[in-house]
């Protein structure tokens, strides 16, 4: 599954932050430990800060911490913030014709197999698996 | 406090209540047949001996090719009580009747829109397995 440049930053920060709590971490300290440019991800964390999973010190320096529910949260919620949701996106052209019918409802299938996988790891199963394979 | 100990006939209409409450779905044969010798039916009751949830399984080998696995058939527990542990307990002492019987692997099948279970089971640390459920109407 191919996931959109912002949606995997958004994923990894929360993911960091969420896994020290307590720690806060700066845009730059983020943006240097996945490799990208400060200000792609200070939008990223604009993002992720409106919906409430993490909030943010003012200025430059000011340190980001996380401030959602770890055991609530899944990935699909954080995806659904940068993208639209597998199996909810809008009809394309030839879906009306029966073999885009039938197109369609193979690919749907694999837009519900994705969702019903992201709605079901929650960001504490994700890092308890990655502690246990870390 | 929590306590979890094979199922017996008597606990089977407690066990029915629950599911028929949570599923919408009366089985007692079911239920039943889960008391069978060679199954795991497992109960967590509350200090007051009311039933917390249950669990029911069995290991089952070169079922659908696959070799031998412990399969989780059933996990409810009372809403009421949910939050608590109770049914991963009830899930590690399943682990543990497998792991008796010799088997390192366990396997359930999940409606992949409930995605409450889904949590659970994965929370557990499981994964999707090897098999694809597939499935048809029959005209």
């Amino acid at each position: 599954m191919k996931l959109q440049t912002g949606t995997r930053l958004g994923l990894y920060a929360t993911l960091e932050l969420a896994r020290e709590p307590e720690h806060t971490l700066t845009a730059a300290d983020l943006a240097d430990r996945f490799g990208v440019s400060t200000h792609h991800l200070a939008k990223v964390l604009r993002t992720l800060s409106a919906a409430g999973l993490v909030q943010g010190g003012r200025g430059a320096a000011g340190g980001y911490r996380f401030t959602g529910n770890r055991r609530r949260t899944t990935l699909m919620d954080i995806v659904a913030l940068f993208e639209p949701i597998p199996g909810r996106r809008r009809k394309e052209a030839g879906e009306e014709t029966a073999i885009g019918a039938a197109l369609q409802r193979v690919l749907a299938e694999i837009d519900e197999i994705a969702e019903a996988t992201l709605r079901s790891v929650s960001l504490a199963t994700l890092l308890n698996s990655s502690h246990d394979e870390g | 406090m929590i306590a979890i100990r094979p199922a017996q006939a008597s606990d089977l209409p407690a066990i029915s209540e629950l599911d028929s409450l949570l599923t919408g779905s009366t089985k007692p044969d079911y239920w039943q047949d889960m008391l069978a010798p060679e199954r795991h039916f497992l109960v967590a009751e509350t200090g007051t001996g009311a039933l917390a949830g249950f669990i029911a399984g069995e290991v089952r080998a070169w079922e659908f090719g696959q070799p031998a696995a412990g399969w989780v058939f059933a996990i409810q527990v009372d809403p009421g009580i949910r939050l608590e542990g109770i049914g991963s307990a009830l899930f590690e002492a399943l682990a543990a009747k497998f792991r008796s019987e010799g088997v390192t692997r366990v396997r359930t099948l999940v409606d992949r829109k409930d995605h409450l279970i889904l949590s659970f089971f994965r929370a557990q640390g499981m994964v999707a397995g090897p098999s694809l459920q597939l499935d048809k109407e029959l005209p």
